[in-house]
Parts: C-alpha cells; sequence; structure tokens
C-alpha cells in the first residue's frame, strides 16, 4: 500500500502522481516510441487503428462515461472528421488545417446535436442520435457531388512542411503524438471545473443544477469536445483506410464505439484504450478461432456471436469493464490478505426509475 | 386519387408491422423499463423459425401451425433470454440494460447465419395468398397487404382482451403501474416479467410472419426493428395504442415520402419524424407529461 504524503502544492497539481506513475507511464511510452523497432508491420497497423479508436474512445467518454450523456450516433461524428479531412486535402489544404477543420466541424455538428440534448435523456437521447447518425449517413450517401456518394472517395497521403507522410513509421508517430495529446487535453480538462461539472451532471443532473452548474452550457460543451476529439479520430481513420464510404459510418459502427467504452470501463480514461486495444484484438482471435468450430456451422456469424457473448458476459459479470478488473487485480495485491469480495460492488442495487411518476 | 389509396394501403400494412414491433418494446419497456434493440433480432428469429416449421424440405406444416410454432418457439426464447440475461442486471442504469440487449441482438443474428440451412441466404415463407389481387373500383389492392391489417387487427383485439379480462393479464398491467404495490399484493412481479418477456417475443414472431411475404427472410431483416423506434417514440413510450398509432404514422408517411419526394427520402423518413417529434412534443402522442421527482 502505497501512502502519499503531501509537502507541497505543487505536488497536488502534477499529473504523475509518485514514482510508480513516472515509471510506468515512462516504460509504456518508451516501448511505443520504439514499436517500429520492435514491432512486425502487422502490429503497426494494428498499433495505428488503437491509437485512432483511442482518440475517439476519449471522446466517447468524456460523453458517455463522465458527463452522462448516451450517444448511439458517434459515427456521425467520425464521418465528418473523415470527410472534412478527405475534401480538404483534395484542394491542397495543409494538413495541420485541415485536422483542425476536421475537429471544428465536428465540434460545430456536436453542439448542434448538443441543444436537443438538453431536453432528451436517456433512451430518448440514444434514439435522437440514431436518427441523426441515419441522417447524416443518408446525406453523405446522396450528396453525390461532393462526396462521390456510395463510390466512396480515395484519400491524399499527408503532407506536413514538404515532407510526406506515406509510410508506416511516420504515420504511426503522428497517431501516437495525437493520441498522448488528446489524452492529456482529457485529464486537464477533467480537473478544470469544467470536468468536475462534467462529472456532477453524470451523478445527479438536479443537484449539479441545485449547485450553480448550467446544465444547458456544459451539456453543449461535453458534446462539443467529445464531438471534436471523435472528429480528430476520424480524419486519422481515413488516412488509415486510404478509401472512405458511407458504409463504414452506419449505425454499426456507432455500436462498435459505444461497445469500447462499455468494455474498457464506463468512467477510466484508461479503458478507452484498453477498450479499443481489446476491440482490435478480438477479430483477430475470432479469425484464429474460426479453424476450430466443428464441421456444419458455418463460421460467418461467429464473430457477431463473439461479440454479443463478451458484451453481454461482460455487462454481467464485470460492469466496470477491462480497467475495473485492472483495479481490483491490483487492489488484491496492494492490500494483500485482506482484500474484500464486496470492495467494487455497486453501492445502489435497488431498481432506479426513471418513469416520470 | 387511386394512386393516393393504394399508397396508403401499402403505408398502412408497413405500418402494422411496425406497430407490432413498437408494440414489444413497449410492453417490455413499461414493465421492466428496458428497452429492448433485440426486438427487431427477435422478430427475425421468428421468422426463421416459421421457415423451418412451413418449408416442404423441413418440417413442412400448414402456414397455421407454422403461426403458431413460431410463436411458441419464439415466446420459449422470450422468456428464456428474460431469466439468463436480463434478469442478472436488473437495477443497474438503464443504458447499460440497453447496452446488453444490443449484445443479444448481435449473438441471435450470428447464429442464424451460422445454423445449417438458415444462413446468409434469402428465403421465402409459402403463403397461401400469396400474389392475389383485390380490384375494387379502379383501386387495386393485393391481398397480401390487407391480410397483413387484418391480422395486426385480430391480434391488437386478442393482447387488448388478454390485458382487459384475463387475470395474467390485469396482474402484468399492475405490474407495470406499481411493481412495489404488485409485489404486496401478491403478484410474482418477476415471473410477470418473464412473461411479459415471453409476450413480447411472440408479438415480434408474428410480426416477423407478416413482415416475410415483403422483405422475404433473411439474417438482417432485423433491422426493420430500428425504424419501430421511432415508432415507439412518435406515439409515446410506453403507452400501448401510442405504439399502434405510431407505427401507422410511421409507416404511411415513408410510403408517402418513397412516392412524392426524390429518392433517398424513403430510408431516412422515419428518422426525420421521430427528430422533429423529439423537438417539438417529446413526450409523443400518447405519453404522459409529468416532471420528474427529486
Amino acid at each position: 500500500m502505497r501512502f502519499i504524503f503531501k509537502t507541497d502544492y505543487a505536488q497536488d497539481l502534477r499529473l504523475a502522481k509518485h514514482g510508480g506513475h513516472v515509471f510506468w507511464y515512462g516504460l509504456l511510452m518508451v516501448l511505443l516510441l520504439a514499436a517500429p523497432w520492435w514491432a512486425s508491420d502487422y502490429v503497426m497497423s494494428q498499433l495505428h487503428f488503437i491509437c485512432i479508436y483511442s482518440i475517439v474512445g476519449f471522446g466517447l467518454m468524456m460523453l458517455t462515461g463522465f458527463t452522462g450523456q448516451v450517444s448511439l450516433g458517434h459515427a456521425a461524428f467520425l464521418a465528418v472528421g473523415a470527410y472534412t479531412e478527405a475534401l480538404m486535402l483534395a484542394v491542397g489544404v495543409p494538413f495541420v488545417v485541415s485536422i483542425s477543420c476536421a475537429a471544428l466541424f465536428a465540434g460545430a455538428l456536436g453542439v448542434i446535436v448538443g441543444l436537443p440534448a438538453l431536453r432528451l435523456k436517456g433512451i430518448y437521447l440514444a434514439i435522437a442520435t440514431l436518427a441523426f447518425n441515419v441522417i447524416v449517413e443518408e446525406i453523405i450517401a446522396r450528396w453525390h457531388s461532393l462526396t462521390k456518394g456510395s463510390e466512396g472517395m480515395s484519400v491524399r497521403p499527408i503532407e506536413i512542411l514538404g515532407y510526406k507522410l506515406d509510410s508506416d513509421t511516420p504515420f504511426y508517430y503522428l497517431c501516437l503524438l495525437l493520441t498522448v495529446l488528446c489524452c492529456l487535453a482529457c485529464i486537464n480538462v477533467l480537473r478544470s471545473p469544467t470536468g468536475r461539472a462534467f462529472v456532477a451532471i453524470r451523478d445527479s443532473e438536479i443537484s449539479a443544477s441545485c449547485m450553480g452548474v448550467n446544465l444547458a452550457k456544459y451539456k453543449t460543451m461535453s458534446f462539443a469536445f467529445s464531438a471534436a476529439l471523435t472528429g480528430i479520430g476520424g480524419a486519422l481513420y481515413a488516412h488509415k483506410i486510404a478509401f472512405i464510404s458511407p458504409e463504414q459510418f452506419m449505425v454499426f459502427q456507432s455500436i462498435d464505439l459505444i461497445t469500447i467504452v462499455i468494455l474498457g470501463g464506463v468512467g477510466f480514461l484508461h479503458g478507452a484504450v484498453l477498450g479499443s486495444a481489446f476491440i482490435i484484438v478480438l477479430p483477430q482471435l475470432i479469425s484464429i478461432a474460426k479453424g476450430w468450430l466443428p464441421e456444419g456451422l458455418a463460421p460467418t456469424g461467429l464473430q457477431a456471436v463473439v461479440f454479443g457473448l463478451v458484451l453481454i458476459l461482460f455487462i454481467i459479470f464485470e460492469p466496470l469493464g477491462l480497467y475495473g478488473r485492472w483495479l481490483k487485480i491490483r487492489t488484491y495485491f496492494e492490500l494483500f490478505p485482506f482484500y474484500r469480495r464486496g470492495m467494487f460492488r455497486r453501492q445502489k442495487s435497488y431498481m432506479k426509475s426513471e418513469r416520470l411518476r | 386519387m387511386v394512386d393516393l389509396l393504394q399508397l396508403l394501403v401499402a403505408g398502412v400494412s408497413l405500418g402494422c408491422v411496425y406497430a407490432l414491433v413498437a408494440l414489444g418494446f413497449v410492453l417490455i419497456y413499461k414493465a421492466t423499463e428496458t428497452v429492448n434493440f433485440a426486438q427487431g433480432d427477435l422478430m427475425m428469429l421468428g421468422a426463421f423459425f416459421a421457415l423451418t416449421a412451413a418449408s416442404p424440405v423441413m418440417l413442412n406444416l400448414p402456414y397455421w401451425a407454422a403461426i403458431l410454432f413460431a410463436i411458441v418457439c419464439m415466446a420459449a426464447i422470450g422468456m428464456l433470454t428474460e431469466r439468463v440475461v436480463l434478469r442478472p442486471v436488473l437495477g443497474q442504469p438503464a443504458f447499460t440494460v440497453v447496452m446488453i440487449t444490443i449484445g443479444v441482438g448481435f449473438v441471435l443474428r450470428g447464429v442464424v447465419t451460422m445454423v445449417p440451412g438458415w444462413g446468409t441466404d434469402t428465403h421465402q415463407i409459402p403463403t397461401p395468398f400469396a400474389n392475389d389481387v383485390w380490384p375494387i373500383g379502379g383501386v387495386v389492392l393485393p391481398v397480401q397487404q390487407l391480410m397483413v391489417i387484418g391480422l395486426t387487427v385480430a391480434l391488437c383485439v386478442l393482447l387488448y382482451l388478454f390485458f382487459r379480462f384475463a387475470k395474467l393479464g390485469v396482474a402484468m398491467q399492475a405490474t407495470s403501474q406499481n411493481q412495489l404495490a404488485a409485489f404486496y399484493m401478491g403478484i410474482p412481479v418477476r415471473r410477470v416479467n418473464m412473461m411479459i418477456w415471453g409476450i413480447s417475443a411472440a408479438v415480434a414472431a408474428f410480426a416477423g410472419l407478416l413482415l416475410a411475404p415483403v422483405t422475404f427472410v433473411h439474417s438482417n431483416m432485423g433491422y426493420i426493428g430500428l425504424k419501430a423506434f421511432p415508432a415507439a417514440v412518435v406515439g409515446g413510450f410506453g403507452s400501448v395504442p401510442g405504439a399502434i398509432v405510431g407505427g401507422l404514422i410511421i409507416g404511411v408517411v415513408e410510403a408517402l415520402a418513397g412516392y412524392y419526394l426524390p429518392e433517398g427520402f424513403k430510408d431516412v423518413a422515419a428518422y426525420v419524424v421521430v427528430l422533429v417529434v423529439l423537438l417539438v412534443w417529446p413526450s409523443g402522442i400518447f405519453g404522459e407529461t409529468a416532471k420528474k421527482k427529486v
């Protein structure tokens, strides 16, 4: 068990709270920076995806995990980011400007979605965002002159100051840099008054507004921030895939994105990274497992079955997700013989009615 | 004018299917405050059961027996789902439960594509009233669509009688109004909830049967469940007549949008309607407008 003895206000403001943080996160950074030397091309490609989905995961985690607003429409923001990036690069806008515009446009759209969200709660919000996603997808598919519709459009490689990023390694460093920046942005927002307001809204809207939190302002802000991060993720996604079409941004993509948050652990930034790593690795494991299926069963649906089962089992047995599992293991060793099974159990287990009566 | 009438009939008959799927949502939502995203997939599974029963190479039952077979199987599966998957997460936040039903939907869809004989192909259920039309005046009405409307009305009457007069139906109404009070009155709330899932899945199977001649039977037909959400919201989530009215509205709007508006509007019409309704009138047509107490 580690006790942190605080002697200084500066100590409280530091991001790394103790030597362990410095050591482990430093080691992780070194490993990731050295990835082009130790990882094969295949692993590198997976690392790209993990970085991209982590950024999107941070965005969704800020909204769902910390502000408590459900969105089944994040694929729409992903699409806006991806298409903004592709279109701006096509007319020769520099990368730094285009990715900022991707974030800005997605964020602006987030404000538009956030405004009706002020009146909607829970499941109504989920349905509204779902409807929004379908509409955006349809607009992209039909706006042929701009997006080339369902034929899809190819994305030009990134060019920064005359240097072309068309190989894997520079693109990897770009993804990693943006992931770290987005993560730091999230951490810093969360420890600012804005982040505290988000968490207050998640825990109880009524008490938050009684404490002087402006619900409209902070909910919209949360939507915008989340959408902007997703837009950045979308821009990188466009580059990674190099060819985007409306089918990549359907409602099912949104469900995948929310699954990242649930599997990783709702309410932990670590969860976004763990969840996206899990989502990326799972299909590989499934394709290995396909060889073991008995004869006569078609393997086409295996992915959906495993995906669904993982989701169900996680929610029933590990509601805190992968990061929650890690917290439990760590606490077990920290407290060694004194760990109790009920330590992480949810306090309220009665039915919390959302019914208006 | 003739066009309009034909469109209306087509819209109403499609709306009936939406209404039945939405009815499934609403029954479960009223009783357990769970929104079941797997409703469309339950419908798909029901259609596949009916296919197995009716197709000449498998069980080769007559159409009416196939309906019964599908309904009984789906009722069992609905109850099983509630018992195995939903009951352990009772009392968790609403969205957690929604995610678990999404998981159930994935599993059902995957399993269907893996079963030999079902797979990813498109199938057709032989119906006794395949392609007949009734010419009335200048209007040509497909018997198919009229049958869908007729069977939906019959099912609604049946459900109404059940909830109004049967002991179990009244117990279900009591449970959905106030679980605690129902429990004090000696109603086995958990078992009633399980049966509601059974009824809801059976209604879904019926919807799947009605939809089968229109879209054929394939593993992705459950996506129509996503259009039943707008139906349920328009009618006011949690209101049984609302679900039916909402379904009809969405069906008719879709049929009209497909005819009078440019291509592409048909697919999003339902979602545009639901966004407008949510913005202007979030409680829907038959919804309750009460303030939440602290």
